[in-house]
């Protein structure tokens, strides 16, 4: 049990926050959805036609290299759709629940592998080097859970867990068979956890100190060649729920918070809900706002008529552009125009009051200029920017060497929010470990 | 602007302006763009506020440049009485129609090339084009002014790949251009105070014991004790340097005006603190071990390690030139070894090269070369530790 302080990061605080931890109830989602763009490294083929019936557990899916690896159904249904886009890329399998409980129970004989592979659990870890799903067979160094969120208004993963935290030691065992190394979970300040069997250290400090990635990166960093994986401590609870009971849960809670919504609460509710059960008559100005599945630095947006996104945890709504057309916005004084940077004035009344953030990028993409700006939110023992720039060359070597196998695109999300270049950061990352992925395939 | 954009667009009749006509746009107007991937929220800051708090940074210079350019005027012709309005007035017409030729030239070559790439224009020249007025003799020729940075542009930026991708410092190219290619322009008694009428304003001639060259050509040219003199031949001391009482370019000479300028700098964060306090630390380290082995061969070693930094253009080098994050090193230990080693150059350039009086620009360009060679050394360092802990797991 060990204190890390970090001390680069940054707390950003929006308008909306949710005010109690009373857990709200909203209707059964009326459509219920997959989206395998949250699995990054599957390619899947699908084991369900439109029109078939599926119970809650069971497969949809599998990945193309690795059939073992199964992505799940959350609710038993028929399957309406499955929504293809371009390239005939599938944007969402889509699935109208029947009411029934019917859910799969799994034989908790078998290994523990195949029974995490086979729960569509597995896809809900995530392996480094690369920010993948983990690749069957290889064995993690160490297993990281994080048992704190803290991304802006993040939701109390302790609020999410519910009395699942009964759990978290079950799922302790269970992932400490899959390791060699250990099971470190990371918790913040005062949060108490009950786990014996795994390494539990406290992290202090701004976001990302919550970043399972960034954690790992201050206890044990990954080396060239060696592989470890991450999740969240209510994917922990999951595991220790399905080893315990045999089912898979794929109850959530849900923050729905940000400055356009009416009341900001938790809900409970399904994984991959529809988003217009779960937000409710919360909305006011549809046209005006954008809803993101996630947070506002790694989430995804998604429209009124989509479903809830992977980890199926936090719903913000922020203005899509509250000041059109602002007249010479860089010349601005106001305090109000939110600038971590001393060129502007917020600063000058304090960064920590809850302010209203649009999505507005608030200037053009340029070269880097300004020294210092992604080092500065990146509480790693890496040099970002010369990591960037090592990506965006193409320099595979250079990426190696200055430690790509340790990051993940979440890690460089602040740097993206504070970069007074406005590069994509998170794209050029995603990018680099993909293009890595597949040289050394 | 939104009625005219069409005509800027692919297939309008001015579509050959679209660059200019979104410079223009996005100066006036904040885009609307929302972001499409990756983080939804973004910080206000941008390139525009960062090079345009660069400019208001300059300002205190630039007006303190300009009255000092009338008043080395007015006591250049034997009329020390004449009002300080009238001195500013005449700076400001003097300086007036170089800034013009410095944006419009530097400026003009950005909007061509911006177009001819389809991209954005880019901020960058916004701190150039008024550095180049501020370190360029104001008796040089506006076409040689015009001419060299025409030379910068292209050369040291655009066939890099423009904002952000030069190797060396634009300004300072302009500067190492005029000094090289005309240099009885750049130095001796009339490069530095002008005797003829500022458009129409003041003019005369110059009084019997008139002498215009700045302290450091004194200096470099002296025999025995080095003693400074102003325009009259009277003796100067090192307050007068301070304030900015002395010949030079434009923004060099009144520290006073510069270190206003680096409190702006230090406070928004923009430049450096580590690489402009470490070239002043350089600078006084270098100045007090010349200093200390004075030598009537190099009569620059007599002067005091603090009359060195008031002198000439150490001071600006040091706060508006060495911390261009673009040029400079960027790693934070690579910050401290560049700004040091600036000092330690200009010094040594200044004393031990009879040549050039002013050490700062050839020691600032030197060291743009080697600022990636520094940072490469620090992250060689990183690279060494990952590639350690990886083989200890072996």
């Amino acid at each position: 049990m060990a204190t890390v302080r970090l001390k680069k990061g940054l707390d950003i605080h929006l308008l909306g926050a949710i005010g109690s931890n009373e857990i709200a109830a909203v209707d059964k989602p009326k459509t219920v959805a997959v989206t395998p763009d949250d699995f990054h490294g599957i390619i899947p083929r699908m084991e369900k036609k439109e029109g078939e019936h599926v119970a809650a557990g069971e497969p949809l899916y599998h990945d193309k290299n690795h059939e073992v690896i199964k992505v799940v159904a959350p609710v038993s249904g028929s399957v309406k759709e499955i929504r293809r886009g371009e390239r005939r890329h599938i944007d969402a399998i889509v699935i109208v629940p029947d009411g029934n409980d019917e859910t799969v129970t799994l034989d908790l004989k078998r290994p523990v592998e195949e029974v995490l592979l086979q729960s569509g659990l597995w896809c809900m870890l995530r392996q480094r080097p690369y920010d993948v799903v983990p690749t069957p067979g290889v064995k993690p160094r160490d297993i990281f859970v994080t048992a704190f969120d803290s991304s802006p208004l993040a939701p109390d993963l302790d609020v999410v867990l519910g009395d699942k935290s009964k759990y978290v030691a079950k799922g302790v065992e269970a992932l400490k068979g899959l390791t060699d190394g250990k099971v470190f979970i990371s918790i913040r300040e005062g949060q108490a956890i009950d786990a014996p069997g795994a390494e539990v250290n406290t992290f202090v400090g701004p976001h990302p100190a919550g970043n399972a990635g960034v954690q790992a990166a201050n206890l044990v960093p990954v080396n060239k060649g060696e592989t470890i994986w991450t999740l969240d401590i209510v994917t922990l609870a999951r595991i220790g729920e399905l080893f315990t009971t045999g089912q898979v849960s794929h109850d959530t809670v849900v923050a729905v918070n940000g400055e356009m919504v009416q009341q900001p609460r938790y809900a409970k509710t399904v994984m991959g809900a529809d988003i217009e059960t779960v937000l409710k008559n919360e909305l006011t100005n549809v046209a005006q706002s954008r809803i993101i599945s996630g947070n506002v630095l790694t989430g995804v947006k998604v429209e009124i008529d989509q479903w809830l996104r992977a980890p199926y945890r936090h719903i913000t709504i922020i203005p899509e552009n509250n000041k059109p057309d602002e007249f010479m916005g860089w010349a601005s004084v106001n305090p109000n125009r939110f600038s971590i940077y001393h060129t502007f004035t917020t600063w000058l009344v304090g960064l920590s009051k809850p302010r209203s953030m649009d999505s507005r990028i608030k200037g053009g993409e340029r070269a880097i200029v300004r020294t210092g700006e992604y080092d500065a939110m990146l509480p790693m023992d890496i040099y970002g920017e010369f990591l960037i720039k090592a990506i965006i060359s193409g320099d595979i070597d250079k990426m190696e060497q200055l430690g790509i196998y340790e990051i993940a695109p979440e890690d460089f999300a602040l740097a993206e929010f504070a970069d007074t270049s406005k590069l994509e950061l998170q794209r050029i990352v995603r990018e680099g470990l993909d293009r890595l992925r597949a040289e050394m395939s | 602007m939104n009625k005219v954009e069409p005509s800027f667009r692919p297939g309008g009749k001015l579509s050959k302006l679209e660059s200019v006509y979104d410079g223009m746009e996005t100066f006036l107007f904040t885009p609307n763009a929302t972001s499409r991937s990756g983080v939804h929220i973004h910080d206000g800051n941008d390139l525009k506020r960062t090079m345009i708090t660069v400019v208001v940074a300059l300002i205190p210079a630039l007006l303190f440049g300009m009255y000092n350019i009338g008043y080395q005027h007015y006591l250049a012709i034997g009329q020390a009485s004449t009002g300080w309005f009238t001195m500013f007035l005449y700076g400001l017409l003097a300086m007036l129609p170089v800034i013009v030729v410095s944006y419009g030239v530097g400026l003009g070559i950005e909007f061509i090339s911006a177009q001819i790439h389809h991209k954005e224009i880019q901020e960058g020249f916004l701190v150039t084009g008024i550095l180049i007025p501020l370190i360029v003799p104001i008796n040089t020729p506006l076409w040689m002014t015009a001419v060299a940075t025409a030379f910068a542009v292209i050369f040291a930026k655009e066939i890099f790949g423009g904002t952000g991708m030069n190797i060396f410092n634009v300004a300072l190219i302009t500067r190492a251009f005029l000094f090289f290619a005309y240099p009885s322009r750049m130095s001796g008694d009339e490069a530095f105070v002008k005797i003829d009428s500022a458009l129409g304003i003041g003019g005369g001639t110059a009084v019997d014991s008139f002498t215009g060259a700045t302290p450091l050509g004194q200096v470099a040219t002296s025999v025995g004790d080095p003693s400074m003199t102003n325009v009259l031949g009277e003796p100067i001391s090192i307050m007068d340097a301070f304030l900015g009482y002395i010949p030079g370019s434009p923004g060099e000479t009144s520290m006073v005006a510069i270190l206003i300028g680096a409190a702006i700098l230090l406070i928004t964060g923009i430049a450096s603190w580590r690489i402009m306090c470490s070239v002043f630390v350089g600078g006084l380290a270098m100045g007090a071990l010349v200093h200390a082995f004075p030598s009537p061969i190099y009569p620059a070693s007599m002067l005091d390690p603090m009359a060195q930094l008031c002198l000439g253009g150490f001071a600006f080098g040091a706060v508006f030139m060495a911390t261009d994050p673009v040029t400079g090193a960027r790693t934070k230990v690579g910050q401290y070894i560049y700004g040091l080693l600036i000092g330690v150059f200009a010094i040594l350039i200044r004393v031990y090269n009879s040549g050039y009086p002013e050490g700062m620009m050839l020691a600032i360009l030197l060291m743009n070369a080697f600022a990636p060679l520094i940072d490469h050394c620090v992250v060689s360092s990183n690279i060494k530790r990952r590639a350690r802990r990886a083989a200890a797991k072996e």
